[in-house]
C-alpha cells in the first residue's frame, strides 16, 4: 500500500508510543486525570493539525478555528444523543459525519471569505466564530437538549485511548500524504506568493478552499472526540481563546510542520495542565497574562515558529 | 404616532451608541491608514479609558474638564507605549506576525488588568458626575447625556478634520498613509508620524471610554472586546482608512444594533452585526465610500 509505505517509520514510532501509553495507563502510574489530559492533548493535536494546514501550509490566517471544532463537537454529540449510541464502532460514522459537517460549513463559509486578504480574513473568521458562539448560546431555543448557554450535558463517554490514537495516526498519515501530493505543493506555493501561483496556473481559489475545508474537517473530528471525552459542552469552550490556543500550538510547533504540531500540542497541553497542578489557583489566573507575552516575544524572535518547515525523519517527508 | 415615537426614540438611542462606536472606529481607521495594522488592542485601550475616568471621578473627585484631559492623555500614553514596545520592533515583518502581536497585546491588557491588584475582573458601577435629565420633545425624549455625547463627538470630529486636512501634521499623516517610503524620502519622519497617529487615535478611544461610562454606567475589564470589534466593523463598513467612513459606519452599526435589540431579540444583536460584516466584506469589501478616495 503506497498510502502507508512512506509513513512506515511513523507507524512504528506511534505503535511504540501507543504501547508505552497503554502500559502507563494500565499500570496505574497515570491517574484518571493524567489519562484524561493525555487524550485531550491528542485531540488538540488533531485540531491544530487542521489549523496548520490552513495557516501553516496555505497561509490563510483563521481566528475562528474553534468555531469549527465546536460545530463538530455539537453535531456529533447531538447525533449520539439522537441515536443513543454508546459503542466505539457505532460512534465512528458519527465522528466522521461531525467532521464532514464541519468541513461542509467550512467550505460554504470559505468560498466567499477566502477571497479576502490576510487581516480581513482574520476579522471575517473572527466574526464567524462569534456568530457561531451566539448561535450556540441560543441553541436551546431550537432544541432544548443542546442546552444553549447552560451547556450540553449527558453526552456518553466514548473516546478512549485506542480511538484517539487510531484516528490521530490515520489523520496524520492522510495529512502527510496530502502535503506530499501536488495539492500540498500548490498550498505551499500559495502561501509563498499567491500572485505568482496564479501565474503558474494554480487555481488558487479552489486550492485555498480545499485546504480550508480539510482543516475544518480535522477540527470537526477533533471536536467530536472532545465532546465524548469530557461529556459536557459549553459555548464558552469554543470562543476566541480556544482559537488562540490552536494558534499558539501551530506557531510554537512551527508553520508548516506536522512534527512540530504534534510536539507542540503535547508540550502546550502538558504545560497548561502542569501549571494547574503545580501552582495554586491564585497564580493560575496569571497564565493568560504570560501566554500573550510569550506570543509577542515569539513573534519578535521567531515569527514562523520554533520548528518552521522542519520535519522529523520519522514522517518520511524529505525536505531539502 | 406612538409607533413613530418609539421608532424615533430607538433611533436616538442607536445614534448615542453609534457616536461612541464612531469615536473608537476613528482610531482603528487612522492606525490602519498609516500602519496597515488592525490594532486589536484598541478596544482594550477604550476600556482603559473608562477605568481611568472611573478612578478620577470616584476616587479623586476631579472636575469634569480635568477628567477628559487626563483620561485622553493616559490612553494616548498607553497607545504610545504599546506602539513602541510591541509594534515598532516588527516594522517590516509579515503582516500576520503584526496581527498576532496585536491579538497578544489585547489579551495581555485584558488579563493583566483583570488581576485583583489591578482593576479586578468585577463589574464596577461608573459614577456619573451629574444627574440625568431628560428633555421631552413631544415625540422623543433626549437626555443630557445624549446631548453631551453628540456634542463631544461632533466637536472632536471637527477638530480631527482640521488636524488631518488643514494642518502640517495631517498632511504628513496623509503622506505616510499614501506611501511610507516616498514620505520618508521627502523628509517626513515616518516613525514620529506613526506614533502621533497612535496617540491621536487612542486619545479618541479614551474619549469614547468616558462617554461609554456615562451612557452605560457599568464597566468591566472585558467590556472593550465587543465595542472594539464592532467599531472595527464600523470602520470596514465605511471604508477602512477614511475618517468620514468610520463615523458613518459607527452610526450605522450603533443604530442597527439598537434596532435589532428593540425589534428582534437582544441576544441576537451581536450575531446580526457579524452577518452585516460578512455581507459587507463579500459585496463591498472597500466599504461605502470605496477606496479611490484620499485616505488617512
Amino acid at each position: 500500500m503506497t498510502f502507508l509505505k512512506g509513513a512506515k517509520r511513523f507507524l512504528v514510532v506511534s505503535a511504540v508510543a501507543y504501547i508505552l501509553l497503554k502500559a502507563l495507563f494500565l499500570s496505574g502510574l497515570a491517574t484518571e486525570y493524567v489519562q484524561q489530559v493525555v487524550l485531550y492533548a491528542l485531540v488538540m493535536i488533531i485540531a491544530s493539525l487542521g489549523l496548520n494546514v490552513i495557516y501553516g501550509y496555505t497561509g490563510q490566517f483563521s481566528l475562528g478555528h474553534a468555531a469549527f471544532y465546536g460545530i463538530g463537537a455539537y453535531v456529533s454529540a447531538c447525533l449520539t444523543h439522537a441515536f443513543a449510541v454508546d459503542s466505539v464502532y457505532a460512534f465512528l460514522p458519527i465522528l466522521l459525519f461531525g467532521g464532514l459537517f464541519s468541513g461542509l460549513i467550512g467550505y460554504l463559509i470559505g468560498v466567499p471569505i477566502l477571497k479576502l486578504r490576510d487581516d480581513f480574513l482574520a476579522i471575517a473568521t473572527l466574526g464567524f466564530g462569534m456568530l457561531v458562539r451566539v448561535l450556540l448560546d441560543n441553541s436551546d431555543k431550537v432544541a432544548d437538549v443542546v442546552g444553549g448557554s447552560r451547556g450540553f450535558i449527558g453526552i456518553p463517554r466514548i473516546t478512549n485511548l485506542e480511538l484517539v490514537f487510531v484516528v490521530l495516526v490515520f489523520l496524520v498519515v492522510v495529512t502527510r500524504n496530502l502535503i506530499f501530493s501536488k495539492y500540498g505543493l500548490f498550498w505551499q506555493c500559495i502561501k509563498d506568493d499567491e500572485l505568482a501561483s496564479t501565474a503558474f496556473g494554480i487555481d488558487t481559489g479552489r486550492m485555498k478552499s480545499m485546504a480550508f475545508t480539510y482543516g475544518c474537517f480535522l477540527a470537526g473530528v477533533a471536536g467530536g472526540l472532545y465532546a465524548h471525552l469530557y461529556t459536557f459542552l459549553h459555548p464558552s469552550n469554543f470562543d476566541l481563546l480556544k482559537s488562540i490556543d490552536f494558534l499558539v500550538i501551530v506557531i510554537v510547533g512551527g508553520m508548516g510542520s506536522i512534527t512540530g504540531t504534534i510536539f507542540a500540542g503535547l508540550l502546550w497541553v502538558g504545560f497548561i495542565e502542569g501549571l494547574r497542578i503545580a501552582l495554586p489557583s491564585g497564580i493560575l489566573e496569571l497564565r493568560w497574562v504570560f501566554i500573550p507575552i510569550f506570543l509577542i516575544i515569539l513573534m519578535m524572535l521567531r515569527p514562523y515558529g520554533l520548528f518552521a518547515q522542519k520535519e522529523s525523519r520519522f514522517l518520511g517527508i524529505d525536505k531539502t | 404616532m406612538e409607533v413613530l415615537g418609539y421608532l424615533l426614540q430607538q433611533l436616538v438611542n442607536g445614534l448615542q451608541l453609534g457616536a461612541i462606536y464612531a469615536l473608537i472606529a476613528l482610531g482603528y481607521t487612522m492606525v490602519y491608514g498609516v500602519l496597515r495594522l488592525i490594532n486589536f488592542a484598541h478596544g482594550d485601550i477604550f476600556m482603559f479609558g473608562s477605568f481611568v475616568a472611573y478612578y478620577l471621578i470616584a476616587k479623586w473627585q476631579m472636575p469634569l474638564s480635568l477628567v477628559f484631559v487626563i483620561t485622553m492623555a493616559a490612553t494616548a500614553l498607553l497607545g504610545l507605549v504599546v506602539e513602541k514596545v510591541a509594534y515598532k520592533p516588527l516594522r517590516g515583518a509579515p503582516r500576520i506576525s503584526l496581527l498576532i502581536t496585536a491579538v497578544g497585546v489585547s489579551l495581555f491588557l485584558e488579563y493583566f488588568l483583570s488581576l485583583d491588584s489591578m482593576f479586578t475582573p468585577n463589574y464596577i458601577a461608573f459614577p456619573r458626575p451629574f444627574d440625568v435629565v431628560a428633555y421631552d420633545l413631544s415625540l422623543v425624549a433626549i437626555t443630557n447625556i445624549q446631548l453631551i455625547i453628540f456634542s463631544v463627538t461632533a466637536a472632536s470630529l471637527f477638530l480631527l478634520y482640521l488636524l488631518v486636512y488643514r494642518s502640517k501634521y495631517g498632511r504628513a499623516m496623509r503622506a505616510v498613509a499614501h506611501n511610507q517610503e516616498t514620505a520618508s524620502l521627502v523628509g517626513i519622519n515616518v516613525d514620529a508620524v506613526i506614533s502621533f497617529t497612535f496617540a491621536v487615535g487612542t486619545a479618541l478611544a479614551g474619549l469614547g471610554g468616558i462617554l461609554y461610562g456615562f451612557a452605560y454606567p457599568q464597566i468591566n475589564v472585558f467590556m472593550g472586546i465587543m465595542p472594539g470589534i464592532k467599531s472595527f466593523i464600523a470602520a470596514v463598513l465605511g471604508g477602512i482608512g477614511l475618517v468620514h467612513g468610520a463615523v458613518l459606519g459607527g452610526l450605522v452599526i450603533g443604530v442597527s444594533e439598537v434596532f435589532v435589540s428593540a425589534f428582534l431579540s437582544s441576544t441576537l444583536r451581536d450575531g446580526v452585526i457579524f452577518v452585516i460584516l460578512l455581507l459587507v466584506l463579500l459585496f463591498r469589501p472597500n466599504g461605502f465610500f470605496g477606496k479611490r478616495r484620499e485616505k488617512v
